[in-house]
C-alpha cells in the first residue's frame, strides 16, 4: 500500500454566518493533491465566502479548514506561502505594465532577481502576453487582462490554486484559453479548486464536481459519476436537480439559476 | 505533539525572515507607488496647482485687507500684500500636506476596494509593507509639492530666512508632519467602506489649519475659537514651521508640543491603519 500524499485542501464542519444568515453550516470537503475540484453552487450559496476562508481573507465561525495539512486560521501565513488566488476583483495594478504587474508578484514572493525575470519571461510567453508586455494593464482587453490576473497568481509557483469564476464575462476563444493554462497548472502537479457558474466548465476541467447547497456539499462525484447517478445528461440537468431541493434552505437565489 | 493518522503537512518553500522580508516588501511596495505617481503626473500636478491657487487667492485678492490686521504699521495695499504673503507662507506648506493626505485616502481606498489588496492579502506579505508603501510614495510627492509651492512663494516675494541648520530643521520637522498626516489618511482610506466617504473624512484636515493661526492671529479671535485655535494640533505645527522658515529662534514649547502631536498622531494613525487593514472582509 502506498502513502496517501496529503490532500490540498480537507475541510470539515465549516460554518460561516453572516448576521442571521447562515452561508455554511457543516461543509466537509477534499480536494485530493493534483486534481481539479469544481464548486457549483447558487448564486449566494457560500462557493466565494468558501473561497475566502480557505485562503485566509475570513475566519470562520466554527469547523478546521487546512490547505496541504496547514491549518488555514492558526497558521495563516504557511498557508500564504501554498496558495495562489485569483478572485472575482480583477487583481491588477491598472497603471503599472503588464512585466511590471508580474516583476511586482516576484519581489514580493523573494524570488532572486534572475529567477524572478525569467518567471516573468516565462509567464508573459505562455500565456501569449508578450505584444502586451510594455502596455499598462488599463489598456488591456477584459480577456488579455484576466489572462494576466491568473499570471500574477501563478508567480510564486503556488502548489494549491483557487479560482473563483475564473471565466465570468470572456469571450469563448479567451475562455478555451484559460481552460488550457489550467490544464497545464494541473500537468505541473497544482492542485485548483475552481468555483464557477458554467457547468461545460465543471465539466471540460474537473476531477470532481462538488455542489454546495443549504451550506452543505449535496453531491460529490466525477462528472461522469453525477450525470450516470442522476440518470442526466449535462451537468446542468444534475445541478438543476441538486439545487430543488429543500428550497426553504439558504440557497434561495435558484430562480435565477433556473432562468 | 499528538501522534494521528493525519497525513504530514507540506513543507512551506523557504523565506527570509520577519523584519528583512518587511523591509524588502516595503522597498517593493514603495517602488510601486512611486510609479504609480509616474505614470500619473497629472494629479501631482493637480495636487501642486490646488495651494498654489490658494496661495494666490489669498495675497492678492484678500492679501491687501488682511495684511493690514496683522500689526500696527502695515499699511493696506501692497503693503499688506507683503506682509500677508509672509504670514500664511507657513500655511500654505501645511495645507499642501493637508491635500495631498486628502488623495492619499482616496487612493488607499480605491486600492482596498479593488482586488490587488484582497490579493495581497492572500500572500505573505506584511500589513506593514502594504500601507508603508502608500505612506513612503506620499510623503515623497509631499515633499516636492510643498518644495514647488515654497518657490511659488518666493517668486511672489516671500524671503524665508532660516540658515543651512534652519533649513535642514524645517526638512525634518515637515517630514515628520507629512508622514503624521499620511499615517492618518492611509487609516482613513482604509478604514473607508466606500471612495466617496474616503474623500470626505479627510476634510477636516483641510479644514483645521483654518481654525488655528495658519491664516490668521489667534489673538483676533473670540474666546471659545481662540481656545479651540490654541489647542489644536495645526497651530503648533503651523507656528514651528514659520519660526524655521524665518530663521528666528523657534519657541522651544510650541515646538515640542508640535512634535509631541506628530508622534502621537502617527502612531495613533498607524495602529488603526492596520486594525482597518485586518479587518476580514469578504
Amino acid at each position: 500500500m502506498s502513502i496517501t500524499p496529503t490532500p490540498a485542501i480537507e475541510v470539515a464542519g465549516l460554518r460561516k454566518r453572516y448576521g442571521d444568515q447562515t452561508v455554511l453550516d457543516g461543509l466537509d470537503l477534499t480536494v485530493p493533491a493534483g486534481t481539479v475540484t469544481a464548486l457549483l453552487g447558487s448564486n449566494g450559496a457560500g462557493k466565494t465566502t468558501t473561497v475566502s476562508i480557505l485562503a485566509t481573507l475570513l475566519p470562520a465561525d466554527g469547523g478546521t479548514a487546512r490547505v496541504l495539512g496547514h491549518d488555514v486560521a492558526r497558521e495563516p501565513q504557511a498557508v500564504r506561502r501554498l496558495i495562489g488566488v485569483t478572485g472575482q476583483l480583477s487583481a491588477v495594478d491598472p497603471l503599472l505594465t503588464v512585466t511590471e504587474n508580474l516583476r511586482l508578484m516576484a519581489d514580493l514572493f523573494h524570488l532572486p532577481r534572475v529567477e524572478g525575470r525569467r518567471r516573468t519571461a516565462d509567464l508573459v510567453e505562455r500565456f501569449d502576453l508578450a505584444d502586451a508586455a510594455r502596455r499598462q494593464a488599463q489598456q488591456l482587453s477584459g480577456g488579455m487582462r484576466r489572462k494576466l490576473d491568473l499570471a500574477m497568481t501563478l508567480v510564486g509557483g503556488p502548489q494549491v490554486v483557487f479560482l473563483d469564476e475564473p471565466t465570468t464575462g470572456l469571450d469563448p476563444r479567451a475562455r478555451h484559453d484559460l481552460w488550457d493554462q489550467v490544464r497545464a497548472l494541473v500537468a505541473d502537479g497544482a492542485s485548483v479548486l475552481l468555483t464557477t457558474q458554467y457547468l461545460d466548465e465543471a465539466d471540460q476541467l474537473a476531477d470532481h464536481v462538488a455542489v454546495l447547497h443549504g451550506g452543505r456539499l449535496v453531491a460529490h462525484d466525477t462528472p461522469a459519476g453525477l450525470k450516470a447517478a442522476h440518470d442526466a445528461g449535462s451537468l446542468d440537468d444534475v445541478f438543476l436537480a441538486l439545487t430543488a431541493l429543500d428550497q426553504t434552505g439558504p440557497g434561495h437565489d435558484l430562480k435565477e439559476v433556473a432562468r | 505533539m499528538i501522534a494521528t493518522a493525519a497525513p504530514t503537512p507540506v513543507r512551506i518553500p523557504a523565506a527570509p525572515s520577519g523584519l528583512a522580508r518587511a523591509a524588502g516588501d516595503l522597498a517593493t511596495m514603495t517602488r510601486r507607488s512611486l510609479l504609480r505617481m509616474v505614470r500619473n503626473p497629472s494629479m501631482t500636478v493637480l495636487l501642486v496647482s490646488t495651494p498654489v491657487v490658494l496661495l494666490l487667492l489669498f495675497v492678492y485678492v484678500f492679501g491687501g485687507a488682511f495684511g493690514a490686521g496683522l500689526g500696527s504699521g502695515v499699511t493696506p495695499g501692497a503693503d499688506g500684500r507683503a506682509a500677508y504673503l509672509d504670514y500664511i507662507t507657513p500655511a500654505v506648506l501645511v495645507m499642501t500636506a493637508a491635500s495631498i493626505a486628502q488623495s492619499t485616502a482616496i487612493g488607499v481606498a480605491m486600492d482596498m476596494t479593488g482586488g490587488i489588496v484582497t490579493r495581497l492579502r492572500t500572500m505573505p506579505v506584511a500589513s506593514v509593507a502594504v500601507l508603508g508603501g502608500h505612506v513612503v510614495g506620499a510623503v515623497v510627492q509631499t515633499l516636492m509639492a510643498a518644495a514647488a509651492v515654497l518657490g511659488v512663494a518666493v517668486l511672489l516675494g516671500f524671503r524665508p530666512g532660516a540658515d543651512a541648520f534652519g533649513w535642514l530643521g524645517l526638512a525634518g520637522f515637515f517630514t515628520l508632519f507629512a508622514l503624521m498626516l499620511t499615517w492618518l489618511s492611509v487609516a482613513m482610506g482604509a478604514a473607508a467602506r466606500s471612495v466617496e466617504s474616503a474623500s470626505n473624512t479627510p476634510m477636516i484636515l483641510l479644514l483645521l489649519p483654518f481654525f488655528g493661526s495658519g491664516f490668521v492671529p489667534v489673538d483676533t479671535m473670540p474666546t471659545p475659537a481662540r481656545l479651540f485655535a490654541e489647542h489644536q494640533p495645526f497651530t503648533p505645527v503651523i507656528e514651528t514651521v514659520r519660526d524655521l522658515l524665518a530663521g528666528g529662534p523657534v519657541a522651544a514649547t510650541t515646538a515640542a508640543t508640535a512634535v509631541a502631536w506628530c508622534v502621537a498622531l502617527t502612531l495613533l494613525g498607524w495602529l488603526w491603519a492596520r486594525a482597518a487593514y485586518r479587518r476580514p472582509r469578504a
